[in-house]
């Protein structure tokens, strides 16, 4: 067994070696993968990038169109000018800090929710899939809450707690749980049936054992693109949820929320709402093509069935 | 047959209690108290008790249970806080605008995602594939409420054409109706083409490699006719499932839809009891649509015979 362990890491090394190649052949990955890169190094480097404080509010400076001149006074009693790139906004804050700012929120809300979506689904659906007692009544309540549009029960969870970071990733991240579970359990059903496992039930191996070494593996391709969409999905569900008022507290700088804000004057200035739209979209779309791309590389027969 | 659609009626009954079950349970397991949240922060504890009383929360949780899946199943949605009116007369109010603009996408999104899917298989690797393609994944990528901006934008304020937002009732006249339903519209299409389009190309691909195809175009059958009387026939299944669980995103795109064109509908409802944690209400929507998604999707299952009758239950 111990001689084992060793060759088997090796396998599964260049195994992932070779994955990662064939990802890179593809140009959605390639593409998609970069963009994302660029997003969370907005995301990580915003003080850094000409931006003021997103949240100081300015009564003198409000509704300036992009490009409006301001003179900023420093601590030590110069005066600094500065261009409002993206314009500003109905209480005078910076649209271009807030949305790089904004970033942040997205990318944090995107990641937390693809991995505690696909960790929870991962440990419903492996129970699923594995103990035939629990598949019926779990089952039913997957179920129960997929009849249920995500969007909606997102809106009824955040509803029922005040309004933060933590309520939103937990009203997103259930409704997500469900096709999780699906694809786990589907995936544990058809390896069950696999002549190594029945081997290896037959050697008298443990059942966390067998679901460690023989199932676990058979998900992690179909997973890593499953959570890229989940990422995708969440970052759009959070900016819906901000900008019908009800997600992450009004003061902080979301892009729902930049948009919400914009909302009100949007027929005179406009750029309140596609500057944010336009990094949404653009940081979707490109998680997007990452997943649509490690699809092609990764599970081949998936590609052809979707 | 019969016995089919009987145990497909049936399989929706878990399904339905499940959620009722979890609407119900929602308010007794939220972590913050529903009841003191309703209140706000400067209630006494006397009105937060009354309000906890009111909504029956003081109660034994299997109690409760019973009482209201009684007032449920005898069509008794309860009351609303906010309007202070009857919940299913709250619904009756609201329930037009949303079934027009539901309607007027789905016809919408239909007749424009089969003409580009069917295309795109046809022409497949051109660059009227890619351009399909592409536009489903932009489609999947740009959020509703963008999207409705951008129209709202173009074609409301610098071109004029369309009414910028609001609702008119179909009873006073259906150019005024349609006029102020098309921007909406296209809006909630957008990503139900970019999914239609997509399965349909994928199915129809399948379609196009069967021996049939080839005999169709060997008779002399013109184009035209192979793509949509033999192939688009044989592909039709999957293209309609996925019309059928794209109902769910229509549902989500509706409650921003109807805030970004102030209609006053159901999804608009769901957002005002959200803001005003008018509880019953978001109970009442939420039972509400997916009992519609869980009913539409039940009947595009027992329609599959008429679109393949080879399928035989």
């Amino acid at each position: 067994m111990s001689a084992q362990a060793p060759s088997s890491f090796v396998a599964s090394a260049a195994a992932g070696r070779g994955a990662l190649r064939l990802a890179t052949r593809n140009s959605g990955v390639v593409i998609g993968g970069l963009i994302v890169l660029a997003m969370i190094a907005i995301a990580i480097l915003a003080p850094f990038l000409g931006t003021v404080d997103p949240t100081e509010i300015n009564p003198a400076l409000r509704n300036k169109l992009p490009g409006a001149e301001r003179t900023i006074r420093l601590d030590d009693g110069t005066t600094r000018s500065s261009t409002f790139i993206m314009g500003s906004d109905s209480l005078g804050r910076d649209v271009y800090s807030r949305v790089l700012y904004g970033a942040r929120i997205s990318l944090v809300i995107g990641a937390s929710v693809a991995l505690l979506s696909v960790a929870g689904g991962l440990a419903i659906g492996m129970i699923a899939g594995y103990f035939r007692w629990a598949d019926a009544v779990v089952m039913r309540i997957m179920d129960g809450l997929m009849a249920i549009p995500a969007i909606l029960l997102a809106i009824a969870l955040v509803s029922l707690s005040r309004a933060g970071l933590l309520a939103v990733i937990v009203a997103i991240t259930i409704p997500e749980i469900p096709r999780v579970v699906r694809l786990v359990r589907s995936i544990v059903l058809s390896v069950r049936e696999e002549p190594y496992v029945e081997a290896a039930v037959t050697a008298g191996t443990s059942v966390p054992l067998l679901l460690w070494r023989h199932v676990l593996p058979n998900t992690i391709a179909p997973l890593i693109v499953q959570g890229t969409f989940i990422c995708a999905s969440a970052i759009l569900v959070e900016a819906i949820l901000s900008f019908l008022g009800i997600g992450i507290p009004t003061s902080t700088p979301t892009w729902g929320n930049i948009m919400a804000e914009g909302r009100q004057f949007f027929r005179i200035f406009p750029h309140n709402i596609f500057f944010p739209g336009v990094f949404l979209a653009l940081t979707v779309l490109a998680i997007n093509m990452l997943g649509d791309g490690l699809r092609d590389a990764l599970d081949p027969k998936m590609a052809k069935r979707v | 047959m019969i016995a089919y659609v009987l145990r497909r009626v049936l399989a929706t009954i878990p399904v339905m209690l499940v959620v009722a079950v979890f609407v119900f349970l929602m308010l007794r397991l939220s972590p913050a108290d529903p009841a003191a949240i309703i209140a706000g922060d400067s209630a006494t504890t006397e009105q937060v008790a009354e309000i906890r009383s009111r909504l029956g929360l003081d109660q034994p949780i299997l109690s409760q249970f019973v009482i209201w899946f009684g007032k449920l199943a005898r069509g008794d949605l309860g009351e609303s806080f906010f309007f202070k009116k009857s919940i299913v007369e709250l619904i009756g109010e609201r329930i037009e605008p949303t079934l027009s603009l539901a309607f007027v996408t789905i016809v919408l999104a239909v007749a424009i995602a089969i003409p580009l899917g069917v295309l795109a298989a046809y022409r497949q690797g051109s660059w009227v594939d890619r351009i399909v393609m592409g536009f489903s994944v932009l489609g999947f990528s740009v959020p509703v409420f963008v999207i409705g901006y951008l129209l709202i934008y173009l074609f409301a304020i610098k071109l004029g054409w369309l009414p910028v937002q609001g609702y008119q009732r179909i009873a006073q006249g259906v150019g005024g109706w349609l006029e102020r339903l098309i921007l909406p519209a296209l809006t909630l299409s957008v990503i139900y083409v970019a999914l239609v389009a997509r399965m349909t190309r994928t199915s129809l691909l399948e379609v196009l490699s069967e021996d049939y195809i080839r005999t169709a175009r060997a008779k002399g059958q013109i184009e035209l006719k192979v793509l949509f009387r033999h192939a688009l026939k044989n592909a039709a299944v999957p293209i309609v499932t996925v019309v059928g669980l794209g109902v769910a995103l229509l549902i989500g795109g509706v409650v921003v839809t109807e805030s970004v064109y102030t209609i006053p509908g159901l999804g608009r409802l769901t957002v005002d009891a959200v803001l005003a944690r008018d509880y019953p209400v978001i109970q009442a929507v939420i039972l509400l649509f997916s009992f519609v998604y869980v009913l539409i999707n039940l009947l595009i299952d027992l329609s599959y015979t008429l679109f393949d009758p080879r399928i035989r239950y």
